[in-house]
């Protein structure tokens, strides 16, 4: 019963998707101030209806009703109650309800906390949100309808993979959609704008706060899932340039490029058009991820069980939604019309570098992961496109980049003076230079690229950190004053001190996993083995019985030079009910260098191998991602965002921005 | 699907159903950084041959990960035809090639540079260069100064006057 | 000029899309990896038989286009396609050779025992040594090979009645007749 008013409750979301689809946008071009206010309803309705729609399915997988053909086909009674509740986005049914949810939220979001927009812009932005509703909802309902029953009613269900049977379950997808569906605000607030005609300082300040939080989410998302298969594969490996990997990175790259491109519509009024551009790209990426992932056109461990039914009506919903915002692109671009000049060396040409090197590193993703789709598809050699293409591609073009992120705040608006920018950066020169001899005598000169890498990201922390300082006139005025004027500063300020920041942390992880070192050995009970300077002792492997699983649990102790650092148990586990067995990592931690320990087969006869790493600055890496999606929450508490943007009826200009800011 | 003794991927054309649970499986299984000591040569240059041609060669039962980081079966296969073709002398290209022989270019993680992959591997760069080009003909079509605007009319000017009066009340 | 550039997106979505659709057409298996070793020569191989006397090898079976099947005990699809395979033997008459991979003899024997053997001779390729020659990566595929000894097609997974009917029959044919 539950289920058939979830079910009933998803269709109900599309009606009234249907309608904050047409009204609202019919309400804008006639002026119809009720029908352009009805979007705002439809928006909040929209939430509920698929709100109770989750909250449906989810009921359908605590209580176990093996009636539904989505519960029979993923879940089970010994599985854990976390998983239980978490697993209803472990397939692909279930993750659309997820994806249209976080849609759904974000239109509301737009409907309730958006009063200083002008009605006729909102009411396109909740449009557009309406007609990719639309496009979603019926996908769902045609193809992916997870509230289908199935009778007879099977005894148990098929289980949840053991694979996914980790708390990251819970907060990796959530994150993530929230980051991929979070860039259609930013895609609807372009299609709008394309519509009316006119992109503004004012729109760009608008968008910001939507695109920003997007960003975030998907930052977290990304190096939560990077995390995830870090300590769950049991090889240490956090990055695999798989698919679906780049598909969740390309949009994040595009994101980027998306923000920083808006601070200059926003404070020069110029880059309007490569701006709305940019704003379609992410939101299209977005959507091309999905259909990668759902139409198994692509080999990946993240891919739904797949369908050309759903392929292809992805690919039509792709047709619609970005073909048609391209034309719409084709048509009213060429219309809006830029206004602030500027030198090459300048802010404005640093942030336009900053958005050729992040749009370019996209690009070069996506040749790399569509390539051998694209060749296959012509007729030509089956090839794959691994980390070699990567890492002599995209790596290169990243250096230019984090160059660029030091010197380009350092720049003035208009008219920079790029020789004394990359003057007063000396504090970072000198720290970059005692990072590299640093490194290069512990480790007795190690891959060059890694030891530059290291020194690239001390400069870049320097020289972030550096900056910050100069703006607070630090140790030039009293430190009274320096305090004052630190507390005064926006939040923007300090949002993109940390955003950086956590770049150069997640940078000097990135290169020192060139550092790791590595020991695989079989062990008896007793034996030993070391690695990078710690002894592990095998004292015993227990057999233990999880809630469904049989464990074979190892009692490793950890020395150094004598004395105990740690006692880890890493595990394998054997799911009956799958026939599968996954491994527990053990990972003992400094947050300056993990241990990572695995266990391995065993031949039964009391031999097992045991695989340890020693992996320096790897918690780093994500680290640093927590400290840049922190920055960029900082930046969305700005007072700036909240109080009414400019508003466009009057006269008066936008503040100059000061020099520096 | 999985035996519980052999790591094999087991069948294939019916993927589309099975693909995510035996790819899943895979990546069980595949859950190491799996050259098992047993497996590693006496000559540790060999040995580190071996190691550095595996780690650029694709496991192709596994998803995204070379033969050296799989447990699969056919990855510990092939790792074991590598150091077979080392230890008969055979030089690392021609170790390549053995394994390119049998399963194809796909094999290789390092796509190739040839003339189906420029576009691929010269692609980035040449992108970067169309870029850097546009914004270069961009900036230099723009006026080099803002044209002074035209002076205001009379009804004009009393409108500014009227609204700068009204902004100031 | 500039209005054509506005259009590039749109372009390059459209050709993106071309491809994607491509992709999606029916018949098209992205995930299967074409063998490389069509219209080369099949590497030699001399296998002990399953019934322990004698060995199946490749130069006995030159002569005439043969089928060669790589199975295994432990494999499921392999079950399913059993049916046709042992309609292919006594209907179609098609000269079908089995060899088992990766299975102890005893397995490989209860499966044939159990399902039915239509293989007029089964090797035992217990290391997978012969499978990593023929570039096989996955159980079942099915090879043809043709009268001199060079592979002309590989179907991977388990067989259909439709890839039997429209592909495998008349390729036997084809090769039968030249």
């Amino acid at each position: 019963m539950i289920i058939e008013l979830g079910h009933f409750a998803l269709i109900l979301a599309l009606f009234v998707a249907l309608v904050q689809a047409s009204v609202p946008l019919a309400g804008a071009a006639r002026g119809h101030v009720g029908w352009m206010a009805a979007g705002r309803s439809c928006a909040v309705i929209q939430f509920l209806l698929i709100a109770l729609a989750m909250l449906a399915l989810m009921h359908a997988y605590v209580t176990s009703d093996f009636s539904v053909l989505n519960v029979a086909e993923n879940s089970h009674t010994d599985k854990p109650l976390l998983y239980q509740i978490t697993g209803v986005w472990g397939n692909h049914e279930g993750s659309m309800v997820l994806w249209v949810f976080m849609l759904s939220l974000c239109a509301a979001a737009v409907a309730l906390f958006s009063n200083n927009l002008p009605p006729a812009l909102r009411a396109r932005v909740l449009a557009v949100q309406g007609m990719i509703g639309v496009g979603f909802l019926l996908f769902i309902l045609l193809t992916s309808n997870p509230f289908l029953r199935s009778f007879p009613p099977p005894l148990n269900g098929r289980g949840l993979n053991p694979v996914l049977q980790d708390p990251g379950l819970a907060f990796h997808p959530p994150f993530l959609y929230l980051g991929y569906v979070g860039f259609s605000v930013a895609f609807a607030f372009a299609v709008a704008a394309l519509i009316e005609g006119r992109v503004d300082a004012a729109w760009a300040r608008w968008v910001r706060p939507w695109t920003l939080a997007s960003w975030c989410a998907l930052t977290i998302g990304i190096a939560m899932g990077s995390w995830w298969a870090y300590y769950t594969l049991g090889w240490g490996g956090w990055w695999f340039w798989d698919p679906v990997e780049n598909a969740s990175l390309m949009p994040w790259l595009a994101g980027t490029a998306l923000i920083h491109s808006s601070i200059v519509v926003e404070k020069r009024d110029t880059l309007k058009s490569w701006t709305v551009l940019l704003a379609i790209l992410t939101f299209s990426l977005s959507l091309v991820g999905t259909f990668l992932v759902r139409s198994g056109v692509l080999t990946s461990v993240h891919a739904f069980a797949t369908d050309p039914a759903r392929g292809t009506f992805i690919l039509l919903l792709l047709l619609v939604a970005i073909g048609g915002s391209l034309t719409l692109y084709a048509v009213r671009a060429p219309a809006l019309k830029g206004g602030g000049l500027f030198a090459p060396l300048s802010r404005e040409g640093a942030l336009l570098l900053n958005n050729l090197l992040l749009t370019c590193g996209c690009a070069t993703v996506f040749l790399g992961t569509l390539y051998p789709l694209f060749l296959d598809a012509m007729g030509g050699p089956k090839l794959s496109v691994g980390f070699p293409f990567f890492n002599r591609t995209f790596v290169p073009l990243m250096v230019p980049l984090l160059i660029a992120v030091g010197v380009g705040p350092r720049l003035a608006w208009k008219r920079g003076d790029l020789l004394g920018a990359l003057q007063r950066v000396w504090v970072a020169y000198i720290a970059a230079a005692v990072v590299v001899l640093a490194v290069f005598y512990a480790t007795h000169g190690g891959p060059v690229l890694a030891v530059l890498g290291l020194g690239l990201a001390a400069w870049l922390a320097a020289s972030v950190l550096s900056e910050l300082a100069e703006r607070v006139r630090l140790f030039r005025l009293p430190l009274a004053e320096s305090l004052r004027r630190a507390v005064h500063l926006p939040r923007a300020a300090y949002g993109m001190t940390f955003a950086h920041f956590g770049l150069a942390v997640s940078v000097a992880g990135f290169s020192a996993s060139a550092f790791d070192q590595e020991s695989i050995e079989v062990l008896r009970a007793g034996g030993a083995m070391s690695v990078a300077g710690y002894e592990l002792r095998l004292e015993h492997v227990d057999r233990i019985a999880g809630a469904n699983y049989i464990a074979d649990d190892a009692t490793i102790r950890i020395t150094r030079n004598g004395s105990l650092v740690a006692v880890v148990h890493p595990e394998r586990r054997f799911f009956p009910l799958q026939q599968q067995t996954t491994g527990e990592t053990a990972i003992r931690t400094n947050l300056l260098a993990d241990l990572y320990v695995a266990l391995g087969d065993t031949d039964k006869a009391g031999n097992w191998t045991v695989r340890a790493y020693w992996k320096p600055l790897v918690p780093w890496i994500w680290i640093g991602a927590v400290i840049m999606a922190f920055g960029g929450v900082v930046s969305l508490s700005d007072r700036r965002w909240r109080v009414g943007a400019a508003a466009r009826a009057r006269a008066i200009p936008p503040p100059v921005p000061v020099a520096g800011e | 699907m999985i035996s519980r003794r052999r790591r094999t991927k087991a069948g294939s054309a019916t993927r589309k159903i099975w693909l995510p649970i035996v790819a899943i499986g895979f990546l069980l299984a595949a859950h190491a950084l799996a050259v098992e000591p047993s497996e590693r040569l006496a000559n540790p240059a060999l040995e580190a041959r071996a190691r550095a041609i595996s780690a650029g060669l694709r496991c192709l039962v596994c998803q995204n990960e070379s033969i050296d980081d799989s447990q699969a079966g056919l990855a510990h296969d092939i790792r074991m035809l590598v150091r077979r073709r080392l230890s008969a002398g055979d030089t690392d290209a021609q170790t390549i090639q053995a394994v390119v022989a049998r399963y194809g270019d796909f094999v290789l993680l390092k796509p190739p540079v040839e003339p189906a992959t420029y576009l691929l591997w010269f692609g980035p760069a040449a992108l970067l260069g169309i870029g850097l080009a546009g914004i270069a003909v961009w900036l230099r079509r723009r006026p080099a100064t803002v044209e002074a605007a035209t002076p205001l009319n009379q009804m004009e000017r009393e409108r500014l006057d009227k609204l700068m009066n009204e902004g100031q009340g | 000029m500039r209005r054509a550039l506005y259009l590039l997106p749109l372009l390059l979505f459209l050709v993106v899309v071309g491809y994607f659709a491509l992709s999606l057409r029916p018949g098209y298996d992205p995930q299967v990896l074409p063998s490389v070793m069509i219209d080369k020569e099949a590497p030699p191989f001399d296998l002990a038989t399953l019934q322990g006397s004698g060995t199946v090898s490749l130069d006995a079976l030159k002569g005439h286009p043969v089928v060669i099947n790589f199975f295994a005990s432990w494999c499921v699809p392999c079950r399913i396609e059993h049916p046709l395979l042992m309609r292919l033997a006594q209907q179609d008459h098609v000269p079908l050779y089995g060899i088992a991979y990766k299975d102890p003899a005893a397995d490989a024997s209860r499966l044939l025992g159990r399902l039915g053997d239509p293989y007029r001779g089964v090797g035992l390729d217990l290391d997978g040594r012969v499978g990593l020659d023929f570039g096989v990566y996955g159980v079942p595929e099915t090879y043809v090979i043709d009268a001199t000894g060079h592979i002309r097609k590989r179907f991977v997974g388990p067989l259909t009645e439709a890839v039997v009917d429209h592909e495998l029959l008349p390729l036997l044919r084809q090769l039968g007749r030249s």
